[in-house]
């Protein structure tokens, strides 16, 4: 008998080697099958181990889970995808000069946000991961905002409280992130409990990433979801790698991530995340089962995080250098333009306009942003404020450290 | 006026909440059907339904986060961790999650959570039955923590505790839930049928979080206590022939740190008794508060009497456990020294 060996998942290729995609299960688009919305959970075993493809290699729309969408909706989804693009590179390099002290760029992932933001309603609830930015932008969210929150400024909702990118809007429906990872995927079930409870419609959908679905937190949402029949849609948003972790550490060498969902009595399916009309049919078709009763649903996108993981990582030291370049996917927002173009709703023209528009627009939004100040430049926050909000009232014991912090100060 | 047990009583402040309330909603391991192991929930989800008192799965952490959840959206949970040991997956959820999303977001955001756990020992639960980690989360900002000595205290704080828009911690001393404990285990166990502070009205009243009460006026010696200890402390008090004043704190987070140190100020003396361990214990924070507000006013050092620095052994949870015994020369040394 051979000695035991411990077994030590490996990424395919690493600095230095050619970019090696091949472990990638891929099937071509318009193959795989579109079941009845009252599939059991048991039954989506196959389909959480394919891959849903609406746009194929020559840009076109094929097979059961294409709808024509209005051609409106679809340059409306391309323009929020270069907005967001636009928007994080804008912000990487202000952070590049200083003028911003952290920042997570969700490039190559953005028809994921953009596309589900757009296909569930207007009220459900979201409980992004941080790299769902778009959302924001999908439900109108002014720009300006975003960046007042990366500033630190008086204009940040969080007070200065919290590190550029944890976003939340009340307003908008979007939940607090939180920086600690995968904690709002469990709260998003009760939330979508307690939306039942109360006899409500809206759903309740959360993001994580790979490297996250091995904390205990995505185990008790699913198990959750499954026990209370939640109004809830899940979604891991497989980019390949947590910070420098391949997803394979995460256990996704075996099985699919959306695999893990019917063991729990939860419906799993597979998803092209850089196919626009395919994550917009499959998050179309999820909250549809949710909103009829027909129970949960976890989403694997399978896209390519094609940026480092924030501002503090640098990639090349991990992974191939021309990984993104190679990855056979393709870049979400190319492929919905293309697809647009090959259609005669679109203009390479149209496009290099937008592009110019969208770019002053995020000009246009800095220079408002930082004349509301910034956290090197002054943030115009009372920092009094910094006892606030740790209770409903404040206690005495804070008013007392908010009087001796004056006292240092005068 | 009806007389109840301690469980009984927190039956009932969860009953009136549930029936005034509709947003209130409980939730945890064993507490819809089967009541709760320690009775606490019984009957309540036959009187209001299987999604209002929900039978949860094992899963503390998924608890908690759903309770947030809940929360987030309107509600108002109170989640049953069925033993304070059992609360550890759950924490990064209370301390990362519940204690600051209104902080974290500007103040937009809140989940209006109770947490119930019993907790403390006397019971032969060892190590994983008996533990008081009420210090785990008194130094944890954004939650507020409670601690109950009777049923009359029992039912008026959870009922402020649900109704708070602040996420509470509400530890249940388990060793009371039938009745008193003077720290004799030989003695045949009392019940609060007798018992004055086990008359509890019916119906809806609070007893305001942050307010310590002190249950037995004296003038020689401060005794600062909460829980199972203040009973000890009393039976103490008896034999060491000593005039203390006991304060019962009830709330350790925000503490009353005016009626704590009036006391102190007054008596001069101090001792401090809880049934948790001793190092970096509440006793700590309790002795440097009393030390920087009552210094010049203080005659002796201040004492603390807990538990050892060990876990909770199970065939020695009385030489474990600060009986009478510990209290007793405690008071008589803060006593001596002039």
């Amino acid at each position: 008998m051979a000695p035991s060996k411990l077994h030590i998942p490996r990424p395919p290729a690493r600095p230095g080697e050619a970019p090696d995609f091949s472990y990638l299960q891929l099937i071509p688009a318009g193959k795989q099958g579109k079941p009845t919305l009252d599939i059991e959970a048991k039954d989506t075993f196959e389909m959480a181990n394919g891959l849903v493809r609406v746009l194929d290699d020559r840009h076109r729309a094929v097979g059961p889970w294409f709808k024509a969408l209005d051609a409106a909706k679809l340059r409306e989804g391309l323009r929020l995808m270069q907005l967001t693009r636009l928007f994080d590179d804008r912000m990487q390099r202000m952070h590049r000069q200083g003028r911003i002290s952290f920042y997570m760029k969700s490039t190559g992932e953005e028809a994921v946000s953009v596309a589900q933001g757009m296909a569930l309603a207007s009220d459900d609830m979201l409980f992004p991961s941080y790299r769902n930015q778009a959302l924001h932008l999908v439900r109108g969210r002014n720009l300006v905002d975003l960046m007042n929150q990366c500033l630190s400024n008086v204009r940040d909702t969080s007070k200065g409280r919290q590190l550029p990118v944890l976003y939340h809007w009340l307003e908008g429906n979007i939940f607090t992130l939180s920086g600690n990872l995968a904690t709002q995927f469990p709260q998003a079930v009760g939330w979508a409990m307690g939306e039942a409870i109360k006899g409500g419609q809206r759903l309740a959908v959360t993001w994580l990433g790979d490297g996250a679905t091995a904390e205990a937190d995505f185990h008790y949402a699913l198990t959750f979801a499954a026990v209370y029949r939640a109004q809830v849609i899940l979604n891991v948003v497989n980019n390949q790698w947590a910070i420098s972790t391949f997803q394979t550490t995460a256990g996704g060498e075996q099985l699919s991530f959306a695999a893990r969902a019917p063991g729990y009595g939860v419906a799993g399916i597979r998803v092209d995340g850089n196919d626009f009309l395919a994550v917009y049919a499959v998050t179309e078709w999820a909250a549809e089962r949710a909103r009829r009763g027909m129970g949960p649903t976890l989403i694997e996108h399978v896209t390519y995080r094609a940026g480092p993981h924030s501002t503090s990582d640098d990639p090349t030291r991990y992974r191939p250098k021309n990984d993104w370049e190679a990855w056979p996917l393709g870049d979400p927002i190319e492929r919905l333009k293309q697809h647009l173009i090959a259609s005669g709703e679109w203009s390479e023209e149209q496009d290099e306009a937008q592009r110019k528009e969208l770019e002053a627009y995020v000009t246009k939004c800095w220079k408002e942003a930082v004349s509301y100040g910034s956290l090197d430049e002054g943030s115009g926050i009372d920092p009094a404020t910094m006892f606030e909000d740790v209770y409903e009232e404040m206690t005495p014991l804070l008013q007392q450290q908010r009087s001796k912090w004056r006292a240092e100060r005068s | 006026m009806p007389q109840m047990s301690m469980a009984q009583a927190l039956n009932s402040a969860m009953d009136v909440m549930l029936e005034r309330d509709p947003s209130v909603v409980l939730m945890g391991q064993d507490a819809g059907y089967f009541g709760g192991v320690f009775r606490v929930t019984e009957g309540l989800q036959k009187k209001y339904g299987a999604d209002r008192v929900l039978d949860s799965p094992i899963a503390e952490g998924g608890i908690l986060a759903t309770a947030i959840g809940m929360g987030v959206n309107g509600l108002r949970p109170v989640a049953e961790i069925q033993f304070a040991d059992y609360m550890f997956p759950a924490y990064d959820q209370i301390v990362s999650e519940l204690a600051r999303l209104r902080y974290r977001s500007g103040g937009e955001f809140f989940a209006p959570v109770t947490v119930r756990m019993p907790c403390g020992g006397g019971i032969r639960g060892g190590q994983t039955h008996s533990q008081s980690p009420e210090v785990l989360f008194t130094h944890v900002c954004g939650i507020k923590v409670v601690l109950p000595s009777n049923p009359y205290d029992a039912k008026g704080l959870l009922i402020g505790a649900i109704e708070s828009n602040d996420p509470v911690i509400f530890l249940e001393p388990k060793r009371l839930y039938s009745g008193p404990f003077e720290g004799d285990p030989g003695k045949p166990a009392s019940s609060w049928a007798a018992h004055p502070q086990g008359e509890v009205p019916e119906g809806y009243y609070t007893v305001p979080l942050g307010r310590a009460d002190i249950v037995r006026p004296g003038s020689e010696v401060t005794i600062a206590t909460y829980g199972t200890m203040v009973h000890v402390a009393k039976a103490a008090v008896e034999q060491a022939g000593v005039d203390a004043e006991i304060v019962d704190l009830r709330t350790l987070s925000p503490l009353d740190t005016d009626t704590l140190c009036s006391s102190v100020n007054k008596t001069g003396r101090c001792v401090i008794v809880h049934e948790a361990t001793r190092f970096s214990g509440f006793g700590a924070e309790l002795s440097a508060t009393v030390q920087e507000e009552c210094f010049w006013r203080l005659e002796a050092p201040i004492q603390r009497v807990t538990g050892w620095d060990t876990p909770y052994p199970l065939a020695f949870e009385w030489d474990y456990f600060p009986g009478p015994a510990r209290i007793v020369a405690a008071l008589r040394a803060v006593m001596a020294a002039s």
